[in-house]
């Protein structure tokens, strides 16, 4: 576990970065850091890795101040992941991922065989191993970037904006494959990013900073989407909060039942659309072993008459779900009642204005 | 071209203390000592500064001056103020004015190392002496080679200079043969000085391909 306790960072010039930061980052989970720019997210992560150290407070790992550890020594126990990677470009790309095991001094053999196996691990083709960073494209140098990272194979990995550097498509699939490896890993990974996507994607926790460097709100995604604790949390969260939200709850639950005999299907039982006269129409489909509650109603908006096709990993039709199945369960999943802002005195507290009201 | 005939074709050129090779090996010796001594004291200097950021002005200085200062001057008031007949006149002009492009390129190779490189060096966890031999320094060879290779060329073609002060070199051919108006001696003499020039030019070329990581090659 990482705990930042009364963390202020302030430099010569009066500038502070972050501003008495308490909070814990979990064990084994992925914790966000996101907010805009100038609200000390970077800041905060590297005065982990003590890239940047803390003015005042105290920042523990394994319950150890990180002041009392030599840097180098700290740093090759933690993987860091920045953006554009910064990879060497004058050494080969299994040499680049071999980077802490040299300094730890395995041997080179050893070095290489678990950047070797690293490289499998981060979805890389091993015939990559002997390119250098030039001739790979930008989603491969951040993949052997995170291979670089976990070549030691630290508990905690840092993470700073890895993924801002590439273009949609390949960014979606590198946080779907940091996912996956998370699934398999289960580091304790702090993650940076401004976008406030990502951090409800990757986080299993997100914590929303403001500029200045203090801590608007910390919790899961969920929740943040659900209960903003103020005007700056919700507005950073964007726009339709609620659909958002849905991601977060599971498809599994929507009630099915067997598909009508308007559903044109092949013989295979892939869905082909909705028998209308001698036409098909348009139909959508969603997974409810693998997919989210939001798919299952994008999947009813997508179809002619608003019924979604469940269907299996193979793409058969397992049954259907009309809206009022996916109703049921958004009923079930709505936001706790009045999340009661935090300013408002308590009520019991006397009957009216009475102390406002002038004499 | 019947220049070139005479001068190379007369056997008696090619022998005796004052013969092509003996001065050809003069030339080489004087050029050789005044680039190492500038070497050794421009490449880590230039590296230094660049890793620490520390006595950059040092390096403007020397930037400017080297464009500034007159190598002949120089030579006749260090041959006034130490005497003629040692080799110390030669090789303190010639080593003043190497420093400055190997200083000024290892210089900037080093500093100019992308930011994120370095940063990601020091995330590894590698120590500043490591992040200077094991990161700067192999990303910024190319430009460190390309100030070394300005400074041979330039040296090369200096030492000629040797043999205003009556020591030997190629710049004899030169000397003499204006001093007697034997114009093959001339044109020879120049001749062999630029064909030195282009060798170590070439010299340069080979070593990149030896030293240079293809890495670092290719983003050039």
């Amino acid at each position: 576990m990482i705990t930042f306790e009364g963390v202020t960072k302030r430099y010569p010039d009066g500038t502070v970065a972050v501003d008495d930061l308490d909070l814990e980052v979990p064990t084994g989970a992925i914790t966000v850091f996101v907010g805009p720019s100038g609200c000390g997210k970077t800041t905060s992560l590297r005065m982990i890795n003590r890239m940047i150290d803390a003015t005042s407070g105290r920042i523990t790992l394994h319950g150890r101040d990180v002041r009392e550890i030599d840097p180098p020594t700290l740093r090759r126990g933690i993987g860091y992941v920045i953006q554009q990677a910064g990879l060497f470009p004058h050494r080969k790309i299994v040499d680049n991922v071999a980077t802490v095991p040299y300094l730890l001094g395995w041997s080179k053999k050893k070095a290489r065989t678990r950047a070797m196996e690293l490289l499998e691990l981060v979805g890389l083709d091993p015939g990559l191993a002997g390119r250098y960073p030039f001739q790979l494209s930008g989603g491969q140098q951040q993949r052997v970037g995170v291979a670089r990272a976990l070549a030691a194979d630290p508990p905690v990995l840092l993470m700073d904006e890895p993924f801002s550097a590439v273009d949609p498509i390949v960014r979606a699939s590198l946080q779907d494959e940091l996912l996956r490896l998370q699934s398999e890993l289960r580091k304790t990974i702090v993650f940076v990013t401004h976008d406030i996507d990502e951090a409800v994607k990757l986080g299993d926790t997100v914590a929303v900073l403001r500029v200045g460097g203090r801590l608007a709100q910390m919790a899961g995604p969920a929740t943040l989407l659900t209960e903003p604790a103020d005007d700056f949390v919700r507005e950073f969260l964007g726009r339709d909060r609620g659909i958002r939200r849905l991601s977060f709850i599971s498809a599994k639950e929507v009630r099915l039942r067997p598909a009508p005999s308007d559903l044109a299907t092949d013989e295979a039982g892939r869905p082909l659309g909705w028998r209308t006269g001698d036409e098909l129409a348009a139909y959508g489909t969603f997974d409810p072993e693998s997919d989210s509650l939001r798919a299952a109603l994008d999947a009813a908006l997508l179809s002619a008459n608003g019924v979604a096709v469940a269907v299996d990993e193979d793409g058969r039709v397992r049954g259907v779900a009309g809206r009022d199945a996916i109703d049921e369960l958004l009923a079930e999943y709505a936001p706790p009642p009045a999340p009661s802002p935090a300013p408002s005195p308590p009520p019991s507290q006397g009957s009216g204005p009475a102390e406002e009201a002038p004499a | 071209m019947n220049f070139l005939f005479g001068f190379f074709g007369d056997a008696s050129r090619w022998s005796g203390p004052d013969g092509i090779p003996v001065r050809l090996l003069e030339h080489l010796e004087f050029s050789a000592a005044a680039f190492l001594i500038a070497a050794l004291v421009a490449v880590p200097l230039g590296m230094l500064i660049g890793h620490t950021g520390r006595g950059a002005l040092l390096v403007v200085v020397a930037a400017n001056a080297a464009r500034a200062l007159p190598t002949l001057g120089l030579l006749v008031l260090v041959v006034l103020l130490a005497g003629v007949g040692t080799v110390l006149p030669v090789l303190i002009p010639l080593v003043v004015l190497a420093i400055p492009p190997i200083l000024v390129n290892t210089y900037e190779g080093v500093r100019g190392v992308d930011a994120d490189l370095r940063d990601a060096a020091y995330g590894m966890g590698l120590r500043g002496r490591q992040v200077l031999f094991r990161t700067l320094t192999p990303v910024a060879l190319p430009l460190i080679l390309l100030g070394l290779r300005l400074a041979a060329i330039q040296v090369v073609s200096t030492a000629t200079v040797a043999a205003f002060v009556g020591l030997g070199g190629l710049g004899r051919f030169i000397i003499d043969g204006l001093a007697t108006k034997t114009y093959e001696s001339v044109i020879g003499g120049a001749v062999l000085v630029a064909g030195l020039a282009l060798a170590v030019q070439f010299a340069f070329v080979l070593l990149d391909r030896v030293v240079v990581s293809p890495g670092v090659r290719q983003v050039r």
